[in-house]
């Protein structure tokens, strides 16, 4: 058993970071996600020796990472939602040069400047795309402190596995709320082997080392697309991640992720005390998305019914995966707005009253 | 490329070599337009590593324009950054591997325009590594348009009258402004328009190379280039033109020096 705190989301991940041999971290200030700069500025430095930069901004620290995930470091960046969007341009090139790095969003409402209470507004951007060109993040879901600090390692061991940018989006609640945390042990750092390809500087018994994202010619493009194509159906045939709750033989069927997630999981209870046949799915990689467990449920499910805190985003996968199945309805609130599990609950009973 | 060594041998049968290819140099024909600077200044740079002795602790930051492809011919380990943002990835390179020589090679439109924020800053913070500025005063890969360093009344494809003060604002003089910083330990302006100043500018490469290891702040190299392509020239009347209207306005020289001690001290 490891140490057992109390911590906030965004320390205990700042402490996860730590702990699993993080060798950078680049980083600006944006609320509500400060306190990772601030918790690794402090301890960081002082327990392991890594480096510790506040960059400029959001636009510098991804390129930051660029350059230190280059020469093999295993490095982070955290920000919330409009510096995630600076950093778009950023992750389009570590995904095309295929660089391993873990970046994390807190992520708050929006669009524009919005609001710094919780959101799961950026669900698009983080599983969609997000920058130009043809490419996936795998992005995790946390729905307690606890995943907040376990994602971090899983996070990177995926981001070296295949050579992806991995993005942790959890919301604003998640980063500002306390729990109890068992934290894993301290890694080494400098015992991981320097990968084949980083660039380190050409020893003699080597060609020379690039990385890039250019490729000029429409042959070699086209490629390079189809290798990461290939990669990305490798890792949806893997590191497929679903929590699912009483969905065997269930009639409705709740599919929310983090925040919601947790919500869902009273509104669940509450439901059953109905006597409905209810479960829950939560997605814990957005990307790959667990579309096999949403159809296997679609199979007997009369209807889905999915909380988000965002207009409808994660819906679509939904509906993706019941196929035209069943009903497939979804509520959401806004702003940093949280429903509660009474205001949720009203509003599935008056779904599953139609079906 | 194997094919242009054996034409190579064969012409030199007999004969002593006395100056050849460098090492660190790619045995590769070079994109680059004939006249254009960027050949001899990507010789330069990888004639310093070499005489340096440094080819095995030298990485290198690649920008966008068109020395996008400086990877092609520089044979060392080298990434391909976004347009403008190298001194950050160099920033981070750097951060993680303080033995090594680190350097970003960019044009004006890179550093100058896009890119002044991280440009600045990683000065400003004195990150210990060589920033080499081509300035042709014109964003040559796509297409010649106006640049930060485009002159007064110069003609480009965005400034089809010439750069007005009204419309487009000043030619940006931004090596004199990271002269001013802290962080900055050696700024120098060269250009290689004669044999001299191919010979000064190396010089100065050197020692951006070299005082790298100082710790003690960025070396800043700018060289004043031409782009006879698209400034529509030939490259001989290029040269004319940048010595008669680039050095005037873009005087070439030592801007900020280290003094013997912070050399020796260190």
């Amino acid at each position: 058993m490891g140490e057992l705190r109390l911590m906030k989301g965004n320390e205990a991940l700042a402490e996860a970071a730590i702990r699993a041999g993080m060798d950078a971290y680049f980083g600006y200030p944006i609320t509500p996600q400060s306190e990772v700069l601030e918790y690794l500025t402090r301890e960081a430095y002082n327990r392991t020796q890594c480096t510790i930069l506040q960059a400029e901004s959001e636009i510098a620290a991804i390129n930051m990472v660029y350059g230190a995930s280059g020469v093999g470091a295993r490095v982070l960046t955290t920000s919330s939602s409009p510096g995630i969007s600076l950093m778009q341009e950023g992750l389009s090139y570590i995904a095309g040069a295929e660089l391993p790095c873990l970046l994390v969003n807190i992520n708050r409402g929006g669009p524009g400047l919005g609001t710094i209470q919780p959101s799961q507004g950026d669900y698009f951007q983080a599983v969609k795309g997000g920058g130009h060109g043809d490419y996936h993040l795998i992005v995790l879901a946390p729905a307690t402190v606890q995943e907040m600090a376990d994602f971090v390692l899983d996070g990177w061991e995926l981001a070296e596995k295949y050579r992806n940018p991995v993005l942790i989006l959890a919301d604003g609640a998640l980063g500002q709320m306390m729990e109890k945390v068992e934290l894993r042990d301290q890694q080494t750092r400098g015992i991981r082997p320097v990968p084949p390809w980083a660039t380190v500087g050409k020893s003699n018994d080597r060609e020379r080392n690039v990385i890039t994202s250019l490729f000029i010619k429409p042959e070699e493009m086209e490629e390079v697309n189809l290798r990461l194509q290939a990669k990305y159906r490798e890792v949806e045939k893997n590191e497929v991640r679903v929590e699912e709750i009483n969905t065997e033989d269930a009639e409705f069927v709740l599919v929310a992720y983090g925040l919601s997630a947790r919500i869902s999981r009273k509104v669940m209870e509450m439901l059953q005390q109905d006597g409905i046949k209810v479960g829950l799915i939560r997605p814990i990689t957005l990307w790959p998305y667990p579309y096999a467990a949403i159809a296997a449920a679609a199979e007997h499910a009369k209807g889905f019914f999915v909380l988000e805190l965002n207009a409808g985003q994660m819906v679509q996968d939904v509906r993706l995966g019941v196929n035209g199945r069943c009903r497939v309805e979804q509520y959401g609130r806004m702003g940093g707005i949280i429903p509660s599990p009474e205001e949720v609950a009203e509003i599935a009973r008056k779904m599953y009253s139609t079906l | 490329m194997e094919q242009n060594t054996k034409e190579t041998e064969q012409r030199y049968e007999g004969l002593d070599v006395v100056c050849e290819r460098p090492s660190t140099l790619v045995d590769a024909r070079m994109h680059y337009c004939p006249g254009c600077g960027h050949g001899v200044a990507h010789r330069l740079v990888m004639e310093a590593v070499e005489e340096l002795g440094i080819q095995e602790k030298t990485i290198g930051v690649a920008p966008v324009g068109c020395s996008v492809f400086a990877y092609h011919y520089m044979n060392v380990d080298m990434l391909e950054a976004a347009h403008g943002r190298a001194t950050a990835v160099a920033t981070g390179i750097k951060r993680c591997m303080p033995d090594r020589y680190v350097f970003t090679y960019q044009g004006d439109g890179d550093l100058a325009a896009i890119g002044t924020a991280e440009t600045l800053h990683s000065v400003n913070r004195g990150e210990h590594f060589l920033i080499i500025f081509i300035n042709n005063a014109i964003y040559g890969m796509t297409g010649g348009q106006m640049a930060p360093t485009t002159l007064f009344n110069q003609k480009t494809s965005t400034s089809p009258y010439g750069r007005q003060l009204e419309f487009n604002g000043n030619p940006l003089k931004i090596t004199e402004l990271l002269a001013m910083l802290p962080g900055s330990f050696y700024v120098t302006r060269q250009a290689v328009n004669t044999p001299l100043n191919v010979r000064r500018a190396k010089k100065a490469l050197i020692n951006g190379f070299k005082w790298q290891a100082l710790k003690k702040g960025t070396c800043f190299v700018e060289i004043v280039s031409n782009c006879p392509t698209n400034w529509g020239m030939k490259p001989v009347e290029s040269i004319k033109w940048l010595e008669e209207n680039m050095l005037p306005f873009f005087p070439l020289g030592d801007i900020k020096v280290p003094s013997k001690e912070d050399i020796e001290n260190a």
